[in-house]
């Protein structure tokens, strides 16, 4: 399978303290890999320097390479509003705007030009769709986002970020603030998203890491301990500090 | 027995605090309403409609203050319109694409210290800075208000800036949004109580403000028309109310300005109040 993103020594420092040590990996394109390891770790660092949300931050500095389609994403003159468009992103806690759900959806395509109410009308629709909550939200489209249960507005952003079609998806530990009802839910929906996205999640639970993954990294201390298959890596984990964490000798 | 006595001087304690905190309730309670019923006695039966609807005249020794009305209002429109944008705009800046965390520090400061400075020293600078190159006119006036009103809504911003959660933030940035869209589209839409807010307060600060006005915007009682007008002298009601009471001994008009501005501002908090109890049940959605 072709990678879509690459990584090649990259490291990373909060001010003084390095967060991220010599990452080397290479992500597999129309595929699921989960981030694992104890929090802390810098999986969520790792994951939010893809789209560059790491340049919210002030201090902030990286070494190394990352590749994006071939294509430095951090190299000079590089618009970072459509690299974000590319790749997007859904967060830990649901974040929807204090707006109609329809007005969250369409958030996306009109920052990026679209304008014409029919076809605002059809990308909502088809990202609904897509995000399976379509249903539930048909008749409530003017309804205040932030009226919804959790799982529903978790949905909603995971359908927000779709609706100006990237080609990445990142997600930070996306259930870890929902029911175990949602979180199936969610799970569902990602592997059937994998059919025309790259999947790239951050998990802190390994059961799950093993039910949707195709391919799993194993952080630890802000190095990447081992990359590979889910199943390679869960059976016949390489490094010693994998197999310790898989079987819960600590984290 | 020595236990039951130290709960007993425990209790007579307690009931002595309670007395003192009724006690201060009371005179606070007390001074508001006298002050209150005081002005509105000896101002309203002067309130006539002769006085609300004319200029007012030595010919026939006639005292109107419409004049006086309409300049509080062009001050306070003026005032407004242009501190408005200043202090949100500085504010948006300041909070959102400001990056010397040093030199926000250094402002912050310098606006909370403005806005402890008294009035009049606000006055003096104004007459040094407007009056003296356009001259004593409203305009003068109202830039001085400015100045004296910028860090109020400036702060007031900032501070509602700060409750906009930043995974709003960060949601709209991970779309691919810019800058000034994730600014005007979901920062500013959830600061606008704060914004509102801060109008209200400076509002009632312009309404209220005389000493300032005194040295910058004068003393003239003719009808002014707007814009043109501006570049005329004309006092306010405060100021008014200062002339008639002080220069001229007309107690029955300074107290019926007295009530007129009472009731101002009693509707400017009332608005106040409005506007807060509506926003507060929009974000409790
Ligand atoms: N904004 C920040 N400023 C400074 N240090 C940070 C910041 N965010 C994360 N860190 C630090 O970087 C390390 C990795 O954090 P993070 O990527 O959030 O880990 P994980 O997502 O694996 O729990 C931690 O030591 C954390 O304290
Ligand atoms: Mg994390």
């Amino acid at each position: 399978m072709r990678n879509i993103i690459t990584v090649k020594d990259m490291c990373l420092w909060y001010g003084e303290h390095q967060a991220l040590k010599n990452v080397n990996i290479e992500i597999p394109e129309k595929s699921i890999t989960a981030f694992i390891g104890p929090s802390g770790c810098g999986k969520s660092t790792f994951l939010k320097s893809l789209n560059r949300m790491n340049d919210l931050i002030p201090g902030v500095k990286i070494t190394g390479e990352l590749r994006y389609e071939g294509a430095d994403i951090y190299a000079k003159g590089v618009d970072v509003n459509n690299l974000r468009k590319e790749i997007g992103m859904v967060f830990q806690k649901p974040n929807p705007f204090p707006m109609s759900v329809y007005d969250n959806v369409a958030y996306g395509p009109r920052t990026h030009g679209i304008s014409n109410k029919l076809q605002l009308d059809e990308i909502v629709e088809k990202a609904l769709r897509d995000a399976a909550i379509w249903d539930e939200l048909k008749d409530r489209l003017k309804k205040n986002a932030l009226g919804l249960s959790g799982g529903q507005q978790q949905r909603l952003c995971i359908a927000r970020a779709l609706a100006v079609q990237p080609r990445i998806l990142l997600m930070d530990e996306p259930t870890s603030a929902l029911d175990p009802i949602s979180t199936s839910r969610i799970e569902e929906l990602v592997m059937e998203l994998k059919e025309e996205y790259t999947i790239v999640m951050v998990t802190h639970n390994m059961q799950q890491a093993v039910r949707v993954s195709d391919y799993t990294a194993f952080f630890l201390l802000g190095e990447l301990v081992e990359f590979g298959k889910t199943d390679d890596i869960f059976s016949q984990p390489k490094d010693k500090r994998t197999e310790d964490y898989i079987t819960g000798r600590f984290g | 027995m020595p236990h039951q006595s130290l709960s007993r001087k425990r209790k007579n304690y307690e009931a002595l605090m309670k007395v003192l905190m009724l006690l201060s309730v009371g005179i606070t309670a007390a001074l508001v309403l006298f002050l209150l019923i005081y002005v509105l006695v000896k101002g309203v039966p002067n309130i006539t409609w002769e006085l609300l609807s004319t200029s007012p005249s030595y010919l026939t020794e006639r005292i109107g203050i419409l004049p006086d009305i309409l300049n509080t209002l062009y001050i306070l429109l003026l005032s407004l319109l242009i501190v408005l944008p200043l202090g949100v705009g500085a504010a948006i800046y300041l909070s959102e694409y400001a990056s010397n965390k040093k030199l926000l520090a250094l402002i912050e400061y310098a606006a909370e210290t403005l806005s402890g400075i008294p009035s009049i020293i606000y006055g003096l600078v104004g007459m040094l800075l407007f009056s003296n190159s356009m001259g004593t006119c409203l305009m003068a006036g109202a830039l001085t208000l400015v100045i004296m009103n910028l860090p109020t809504i400036m702060r007031a911003t900032q501070e509602s800036l700060k409750t906009v959660p930043q995974s709003y933030r960060e949601g709209a940035f991970g779309l691919g949004a810019g800058k000034w869209r994730v600014v005007r589209t979901v920062v500013l839409p959830g600061c606008v109580d704060g914004v509102i807010t801060g109008c209200i307060l400076a509002a009632g600060r312009i309404l209220g403000e005389s000493a300032a006005l005194l040295f910058t915007a004068g003393f003239a009682h003719t009808v002014l028309s707007f814009p043109l007008g501006m570049k005329s002298p004309g006092a306010t009601l405060t100021v008014a109310l200062y002339v008639y009471a002080k220069e001229q001994g007309e107690f029955g008009v300074a107290f019926a300005i007295a009530a007129i501005l009472m009731f101002m501002t009693i509707l400017i908090n009332f608005a106040a109040t409005i506007v807060q109890n509506r926003f507060e049940k929009r974000k409790s959605l």
